[in-house]
């Protein structure tokens, strides 16, 4: 950057390069911080990989380590900081799962262990295991009776 | 290699949901369920596995990867129990990722406070 740019001018500087449209700006934010929570991923599934675990068993292992990461920035105040610009791409990982269940936790901790706590910890986790779960169901049925037939 | 692959296919996911998010009225919570749902029917016709092959991490760590994970799970337990398998597939496949939610979700609520707006 050139010396004597004032904030201002910066800030002019930057708008400029940004492209127009804010959804074009904010998707291609998403695909950036999305694309490298998930080169993250791949490297702790490497990592697992390496230490000769299945494909299944590095698989969990990752989704466990990914959670744990999510949960831990989003206690540390900065996942949240990421996602005002990422959007999308901080909420579609499995990161972005495991800070829908920290933050109504923290923020209804006031209320207490049960109700506030653990019962608000699902507020978005549950509609999402909910329909998850049962979308599993229905085509582990349908799987098996088109075997049947 | 694989790198840039995973970050190529984990990035357009995320991009779609932004668009979903910013194009329609479509909330969060309401994106994360779609994707979840739409991760079992494309497992379960058979898509979203070459997407994995592909894209590695860049396939399994966005939620979609989520609902992969469930499909293949009672898909796979279906043919080995049978009907059985629809209902403990999905959740065993994804055990992990479920109790480490919870786990670890509820530690570090506990732990940390939320900051002051």
């Amino acid at each position: 950057m050139e010396q004597g740019l004032t904030k201002k001018e910066y800030e002019k500087y930057v708008q400029k390069k940004m492209p127009k449209s804010p959804v074009i700006k904010n998707t291609i934010k998403a695909f950036i911080i999305g694309g490298i929570i998930c080169i993250v991923g791949q490297v702790v599934s490497n990592y697992f990989k390496g230490r000769g675990m299945s494909v299944e068993e590095a698989g969990g292992a990752t989704a466990i380590v990914m959670v744990l990461l999510g949960a831990l920035l989003t206690g540390l105040d900065i996942y949240d900081g990421i996602a005002k610009h990422a959007g999308a791409g901080t909420i579609v990982p499995i990161t972005g799962f495991a800070n829908s269940i920290v933050s109504p936790a923290m923020e209804f901790k006031s209320e207490g262990y049960v109700l506030g706590m653990a019962s608000k910890m699902f507020v978005i986790a549950g509609p999402v295991l909910v329909y998850g779960i049962i979308a599993s169901i229905v085509v582990g049925i349908i799987s098996f009776i088109v075997k049947t037939l | 290699m694989e790198f840039i692959r995973a970050f190529l296919v984990g990035g357009s996911i995320c991009a779609v949901g932004q668009i979903l998010i910013d194009k329609t009225k479509l909330t969060p919570a309401r994106i994360l369920v779609l994707f979840v749902t739409l991760g079992v029917v494309l497992t379960a016709i058979g898509v979203y596995e070459p997407l994995v092959k592909f894209g590695g991490a860049g396939a399994t760590v966005p939620i979609t990867g989520f609902g992969y994970s469930l499909a293949k799970g009672a898909l796979k337990e279906v043919k080995e129990k049978g009907l059985l398998g629809a209902f403990m597939g999905g959740i065993s496949s994804t055990a992990g990722g479920i109790a480490a939610a919870i786990f670890f979700g509820y530690l570090i609520a506990l732990i940390f406070s939320p900051k002051e707006k």
